[in-house]
């Protein structure tokens, strides 16, 4: 695959696993995330970093994943972890490294400058390795164009880490997501002016699945590229709320079409069922149409 | 890989392994613990063997008590037991003798 066509592979589902537990490593790709995402951070005990690493190289080297994405979360740059926890994940083959608490661009660079070091130390392809920023804190929000755009060979995007940015806000969570929103939006902002993907955070109560369905449904609708998750039992409903309908398919390919034929004939705005309809509304209906295609539901022809 | 002190990794849950390496002694021994000793005894064995031989560990007592663990895993718990013996925390030979 390019690296090209892997920055913009398709990421509705980033599922956590905690590298330090072989059981879930084996067979987590079964349940089909798009991504899997290798924690050594925050799921590690510090007492057990290096037992983790060793786990995760010898699961990236001999697991099949079966072209299930896998990413590292390495840890943060004011920890003593993250240079040899960027060597492992190079050396074993990752498809690509999150920053946890990234707050500048030149985090970015700083850990860009190590997995060029490491490309070079274990013979791999220099700029395979692809790299995203976890967003925890005011500052990071701030700067989040800047980090989006401190690498652009290598950036899938950013995501946005609820726990840590809403201690740092001083907010408490709430179910319609207030205290959420102003991190949110700046952070899709800045993701799409870059070019960028955006994902968002998880979401903790495994037995509040309604409360989860409207949290996916939400940010599905701001904008967002997928969600990252903590359990396989929330991938389902991810899937099926980034996944377009039937329905939302025919319907951006009437668009498609219409717009096309009116256009032929000369004509820009018209209405169909009772809707404006012009060439802006193209563009949307299209990315309903790369999206069903990137998830396998498209049988149409456009 | 000159170990240095005894050191343990791994834990007791389900397909993992618990790994304890004594430093000392003459050669490699291995003392196994497993349900599945019978049926995968000789491979365990085998698999904690050739990872401290490719990690240039000669003398050691190796204690498995292994709740399942597949062979990737045995041999990452054995590995990481080894480095924390020899007192190294950084710069592993990742691809090297870490295969």
């Amino acid at each position: 695959m390019s690296i090209d066509k892997r920055l913009k592979r398709l990421r509705r589902s980033m599922m956590f696993l905690n590298a330090q537990r072989p059981g879930l490593l084996k067979d987590a790709y079964v349940y089909r995330p798009d991504c899997l995402l290798l924690d050594l951070e925050d799921a590690v005990a510090e007492n057990q970093k290096d037992a983790a690493r060793f786990s995760l190289y010898n699961a990236l080297k001999s697991v099949d994943y079966r072209g299930v994405e896998r990413i590292v979360r390495i840890n943060a740059l004011d920890t003593p972890h993250w240079q040899e926890d960027i060597r492992v994940s190079v050396a074993g083959g990752a498809d690509g490294i999150r920053i946890a608490k990234c707050e500048t661009a030149e985090d970015v660079k700083t850990v860009v400058k190590h997995i060029e070091k490491a490309e070079e130390e274990f013979g791999r392809e220099l700029g395979s390795t692809l790299v995203m920023a976890a967003l925890e804190s005011p500052l990071a929000i701030i700067n989040a164009y800047a980090i989006c755009t401190a690498c652009p060979r290598r950036m899938i995007g950013v995501a946005i880490s609820g726990g840590d940015y809403r201690k740092s806000m001083q907010a408490e969570f709430s179910p319609d997501g207030i205290e959420m929103a102003a991190g949110r939006s700046n952070m899709l902002i800045a993701a799409r002016a870059a070019g960028v993907q955006c994902f968002d955070t998880v979401f903790t109560d495994l037995d509040d699945m309604e409360g989860f369905r409207r949290e996916v449904i939400m940010v599905k609708k701001m904008g967002f590229d997928g969600k990252s998750i903590i359990s396989p039992r929330q991938i389902a409903i991810v899937h099926e709320v980034f996944t377009p309908t039937d329905r939302e398919i025919r319907e951006a390919e009437r668009i498609v079409r219409t717009v096309r034929e009116q256009a032929a004939q000369g004509i820009g705005v018209f209405t169909l069922d009772g809707k404006m309809l012009d060439i802006a509304f193209v563009p949307g209906a299209e990315r309903v149409i790369e999206l069903a295609k990137a998830s396998g539901v498209y049988e149409g022809d456009l | 890989m000159q170990l240095r002190k005894s050191a343990m990794s791994g834990t007791l849950e389900s397909s993992d392994a618990m790994v304890t390496l004594e430093p000392g002694g003459e050669g490699i021994r291995v003392e196994i613990t497993s349900i599945v000793k019978a049926q995968y005894g000789r491979q365990i064995e085998a698999c904690v063997r050739e990872t401290l031989e490719r990690l240039g560990v000669d003398n050691v007592k190796a204690i498995v008590v292994d709740k399942g663990a597949l062979e990737c895993t045995l041999k990452a718990r054995v590995e990481s037991a080894a480095f924390r013996a020899a007192e190294i925390d950084s710069g592993f030979p990742w691809g090297g003798a870490i295969k």
